[in-house]
């Protein structure tokens, strides 16, 4: 089994590029901030005594390995051989806690006091507040004022876990919105403050951390896959993808085998065409958002376009640099999924098989039938969360 | 002779003129076409430089009140075109040192060849552009930057090692933008005990550009203290909040610049 501290090819260079895709566009406020994060990463995660505790907490605190469950009833209704990686079994309902369970240990070891984190329907923000409540950290979480009055059972529990959840009021007051606070509020304090990025976006190290830390799941796919088939590679793996960590996670070990179909889903909200999307690589082009330069949303003027999708998970307006890169590459391919097809597909699989998927998720099954995939093929779908955040969505298509 | 780099050399500290004034305005605010009327008024009043703010959606080195102009100049329709539009005649009437502040993702979709040629046709002399990270400027901007005459200003900051403060040094012309302390715009105000070593500390390096300091001047008082650790200083959130509550642009344009340099002369009517 190949280590995260190793690395491939289509990841990222010494100069922190995928392609001419990634670096660090940051204001020189953030500078000694990253730089002090960019020297010291690799050294930290390839650390015996730092990959000890990742994997025993992942184990044991999070309840790795997440089990890789052959989806009968699924695979027959599209005649092909399903797996769902169950991401939606992780503690705190998400793969995003692979992220911030790395990330939390990352700040100790660089003796960091206080955590700062951004987030969208409050997956992220849980996730952080949860490791901060583990590891007695000071936690502020900034989310986007409509965000909060939208999510307010993720808002509960980052309180309930100790964490200040402060509102991000300026422009579209969502996500974006809530990182520019974030990344505000690591300026003001650039001491003795980590920011724990919850998505493989951002300046270098971030979009290589965080994507590291959450390859975890494609390493236990190979390994699960290997027992159910015989093999370790599959013909499809499928993922959704916001700012991409949990496609950044599954596509990870794969990468480098090209008869590996990575196929990566955006939401396209009411549709491509209908100026209330998220698909970020259909409408999206080359620019720089969040420090890095990526494919964005934006208007012909290079101002950020907001993005529309019923995920708020996808909600992003832009796409972390290293699937821009396989984007463009077209190592990747990318494509879309609507509103009205991911719920379809999440009532879909609740009825075939008894797993209530996040809205996220059900982007990635809203394209299962149009794979081409044959009865032959395996096709590994990452289930990344749980849908009990979205019932109240989901209520709402119940008669 | 660039503007900027001839007017850090003829200047000379007095007792009358204790610093030079950079005057930070987002581009139009308060209203569309305010932009070349608060140039002028700002010049008028007696700043030596000014840094005209291409107004972004996402300005993470920006404080609330700079946002906020931000968001209130995009509701109104500004774009680098219509600020190019606006400067088309500026150099007219305008004669102090003008610099572009902004975000780099709307200068990338303008095209970087197209802006800066752009830019020296209506006549700016200098850019600030905090995201852009030092290395692409050297390897992918600055043969342009400068085939156009267009200098680019970088920034330090408390936190900026003595290592990088000498290597911005070297690749810097014009000046170098001071970050008072580790905050974003506006977000604290005065000068600090902290602040003045870091000052001493920056000035013992014997740098070759000059410096002049920004975030948290606000006033006379500031801008002197300021002064007397640099070439002069940057106002930028106390001015646009100037522009927030004016009804009158013009003369609280004036009226501000002189009370901050604290020139005796009666304002003009």
């Amino acid at each position: 089994m190949e280590s995260i501290a190793e690395k491939k090819s289509y990841q990222v260079n010494d100069r922190g590029y995928y392609g001419t895709f990634g670096g660090a566009f940051i204001p020189e406020m953030l500078y000694p901030n990253v730089e002090e994060l960019r020297e010291n990463y690799l050294q930290v995660i390839a650390d015996p005594s730092f990959q000890k505790e990742f994997n025993d907490l992942l184990r044991h605190y999070v309840g790795r390995p997440t089990p890789l469950y052959p989806a009968h009833r699924l695979s027959e209704k599209y005649k092909t051989n399903i797996f769902l990686k169950r991401e939606d079994l992780c503690h705190t309902g998400a793969h995003k806690v692979n992220n911030t369970i790395g990330q939390i240990l990352m700040a100790q070891r660089l003796g960091k006091k206080r955590i700062v984190a951004e987030t969208g329907a409050g997956q992220h923000g849980v996730a952080t507040a949860t490791v901060c409540a583990l590891m007695n950290l000071e936690c502020v979480v900034y989310m986007g004022e409509l965000d909060i009055e939208r999510q307010a059972p993720n808002v509960a529990r980052m309180k309930m876990l100790g964490a200040e959840v402060r509102p991000a009021t300026c422009g579209s007051r969502t996500l974006k919105d809530a990182t520019n606070e974030a990344m505000r509020h690591w300026i003001n304090n650039p001491v003795d403050t980590h920011y724990i990025i919850g998505s493989v976006v951002g300046p270098h190290p971030y979009p290589d951390m965080v994507a590291r830390f959450q390859s975890v799941i494609s390493q236990e796919i190979r390994s699960q896959l290997h027992e159910h088939i015989g093999k370790e590679t599959p013909d499809y793996v499928i993922a959704c993808v916001g700012g991409g960590s949990n496609a950044a996670g599954a596509f990870y070990h794969f990468l480098d085998e090209e008869n590996v179909k990575l196929v990566a889903v955006e939401a396209a909200g009411l549709g491509l065409t209908s100026g209330h999307s998220a698909a970020t690589v259909a409408l999206g082009k080359p620019g720089v958002l969040h420090g890095s330069r990526t494919i964005l949303m934006q208007t012909e003027d290079g101002q950020v376009v907001e993005p529309f999708s019923i995920s708020a998970g996808l909600d992003y307006p832009g796409i972390g640099p290293q699937h821009a890169w396989l984007a463009a590459s077209g190592r990747g391919t990318f494509v879309s999924a609507t509103d009205d097809e991911a719920v379809q597909a999440a009532f879909e699989l609740t009825r075939l098989e008894g797993i209530i998927p996040a809205l996220e998720s059900s982007h990635a099954l809203a394209v299962l039938g149009r794979l081409g995939a044959s009865e032959h093929e395996t096709v590994v779908l990452n289930l990344s969360g749980r849908g009990d955040k979205d019932m109240g969505t989901y209520m709402k298509y119940i008669d | 002779m660039n503007r900027i780099v001839s007017l850090f050399q003829n200047f000379n500290k007095t007792a009358e003129s204790p610093g030079l004034l950079n005057v930070y305005f987002t581009a139009g605010f308060p209203e569309l076409n305010d932009t070349t009327r608060v140039l002028r008024a700002l010049q008028e009043g007696g700043a030596d430089l000014v840094e005209i703010g291409m107004p972004y959606s996402d300005p993470v080195a920006d404080g609330e009140t700079i946002q906020q102009s931000n968001d209130r100049a995009l509701e109104n329709g500004m774009s680098v075109r219509i600020l190019f539009d606006q400067l088309q005649n500026m150099r007219e009437t305008v004669t102090v040192p003008v610099l572009l502040m902004g975000y780099i993702n709307p200068v990338l979709q303008y095209g970087i060849e197209a802006f800066c040629a752009k830019c020296a046709e209506v006549g700016v002399d200098g850019l600030i552009l905090p995201d852009m990270p030092m290395d692409v400027y050297l390897d992918e901007y600055k043969s342009v930057f400068d085939a156009h005459g267009l200098l680019n200003i970088f920034l330090v900051t408390p936190q900026t090692s003595e290592a990088r403060i000498r290597q911005i040094d070297e690749v810097s012309e014009g000046f170098i933008y001071t970050v008072s302390s580790a905050s974003v715009t506006g977000s604290k105000s005065g000068v600090s005990g902290d602040m003045e070593a870091y000052f001493e500390r920056l000035d013992a390096l014997n740098l070759r550009n000059p410096r002049l300091i920004g975030f948290g001047i606000k006033d006379h008082d500031t801008f002197v203290k300021a002064s007397s650790h640099a070439a002069g200083a940057i106002i930028g959130s106390a001015f646009i909040r100037v522009l927030q509550q004016s009804t009158d642009l013009e003369n609280d344009i004036k009226a501000f610049v002189k009370e901050v340099k604290n020139s005796s002369e009666a304002i003009p009517a």
